[in-house]
């Protein structure tokens, strides 16, 4: 029997799922929680002090009982690994599915999956083509939950640029953010994709906020510095701290575009792989 | 730091935007639509010196999982109606608009708690009930007792605007920065 009909498997691959959205929603990884208790130790504003020291102690909250960071535990965004030999199937994505069904009844999870029009919810955050699978090679079976809230997503923002335009991307982002303001619950870390196709570029720009955020590149680190000079602060009311890390990720385009797509991620930037046994 | 306790009075007058405090009593969760429920149908509580909460809570056997604030901007069309039936005071993430700041004036102030901090604000309350349960668990209205929930004041009675003030800050750091026109998105 072929590996992707095999219910052992397919167990395996559900059980991963459920154990990667739960992790996800519960523990922020280790390189974000030193980002914000950083940012902590050095903020000067006192508004934004409290702020943060709330959010330290949500964390450690969340995790004393394991209970979700936030009440919007968004929608579970799933992204694989598959090692050469294997090939995916709709019964993988099913499985996949499966997880995120189990986890959002046994979390719990709020389920926040609607039809866009009738706003009928689903009630398990599957359906009606979602969440979205993302699927490439790599050298081991894996499976990342990334949870995306709306607060941080409604105010992403995608502009297709001239490529003229090129020294202007850093202004886009900038402004992305000074049009959020303090609704994306900042400190943010931004993920950003630049070129590829309209779609390829908001993936490039989600992919982005799965890069680990202990460091910057020069062109990283002075966007990162121009957003902290807007002082929106933590939540908006102020402060050095707004963002916290920019991530980009390229990839080639049109000769006649410059797609620049810029994915907002609130201070709970959830995030976590589990292997898949085989 | 001042301690507020519900139902709020005139004390509230006195708090400015910046001030750090803490609230303790009944808060009523409200989203949009509880809002519109509530235009539709009259209030299921008395809402004289009564506090909204802006949050669609995880509920699990009649317990508070987790009860972040949720983003209050959704609700600036449909909070005058509130203010004007007695409410005194608003609970939630991100300020609201410059029209409700004007409907604020003299009667009522708006509270900003940490986004996200869904696990903080959960230890720091009790289910005591909640109507509307039909409109579903983010929507529905729950009663939920705070236990000094620590909050800062946003936007006071007298038109101070801790957001507004953080937002024109930034727009001038912008302009400093690009003085030309914006990319016109």
């Amino acid at each position: 029997m072929s590996v992707s009909g095999d219910p052992a498997f397919l167990k395996s691959l559900s059980d991963a799922t459920w154990k990667a959205v739960r992790d996800a929603e519960i523990n922020l990884p280790p390189d974000v929680k030193t980002r914000l208790e950083h940012a902590h130790r050095n903020e000067s504003v006192l508004v934004a002090r409290k702020e943060l020291e709330n959010i330290l102690e949500n964390i450690r909250l969340a995790e004393e009982r394991s209970a979700p960071l936030c009440q919007d535990t968004g929608i579970p965004v799933m992204y694989v690994t598959i090692p050469p030999g294997f090939s995916w199937s709709p019964e993988m994505e099913q499985a996949v599915h499966e997880g995120i069904k189990k986890a959002t009844n046994d979390v719990p999870l709020r389920p926040n999956l609607v039809h866009p029009l009738t706003r009928e919810n689903t009630r398990t955050n599957t359906g009606l083509e979602m969440p979205p699978v993302h699927v490439c090679t790599g050298d081991r079976f894996t499976i990342t939950a990334l949870p995306k809230g709306a607060g941080s997503e409604n105010v992403s923002r995608i502009h297709m640029m001239n490529p003229s335009e090129k020294g202007s991307i850093p202004r886009f982002i900038v402004e992305t953010m000074l049009k959020a303001g303090g609704r994306p619950c900042p400190p943010v870390f931004l993920g950003v994709g630049v070129g590829g196709t309209f779609d390829k570029a908001a993936s490039l720009a989600k992919e982005a906020l799965l890069e680990p955020v202990d460091s910057m590149t020069e062109y990283e680190q002075d966007i990162c510095d121009q957003v902290n000079r807007l002082g929106i602060g933590p939540m908006g009311l102020g402060g050095d701290t707004t963002c916290l890390v920019v991530k980009v990720k390229f990839a080639g385009c049109h000769t006649a575009s410059l797609p620049v797509a810029v994915n907002i991620q609130c201070w709970a930037a959830r995030r976590a792989t589990v292997e898949v046994s085989l | 730091m001042k301690h507020l306790t519900t139902p709020l009075g005139e004390e509230i007058l006195d708090l400015k935007a910046g001030e750090m405090v803490t609230l303790s009593g009944i808060v009523y969760t409200a989203r949009d639509e509880a809002h519109l429920h509530i235009m539709e149908h009259g209030f299921p509580f008395d809402p004289h010196g009564a506090v909204l909460y802006h949050c669609g809570p995880v509920i699990q056997d009649n317990r508070i999982v987790v009860a972040g604030p949720t983003t209050s901007a959704r609700m600036n069309p449909l909070t005058g109606f509130m203010i004007d039936a007695g409410i005194r005071g608003i609970i939630g993430k991100g300020g609201m608009s410059a029209h409700v700041r004007d409907q604020l004036r003299g009667r009522a102030v708006y509270f900003a708690f940490t986004g996200g901090c869904a696990n903080l604000a959960a230890a720091r309350m009790n289910l005591t009930g909640v109507h509307y349960s039909e409109l579903g668990m983010a929507e529905a209205v729950w009663i939920i007792e705070l236990d000094k929930l620590p909050l800062t004041v946003a936007m006071d009675a007298h038109g101070g605007d801790l957001f507004a003030v953080v937002e024109g800050h930034a727009h001038e750091v912008f302009q400093g920065m690009y003085p030309t026109s914006t990319t016109g998105i």
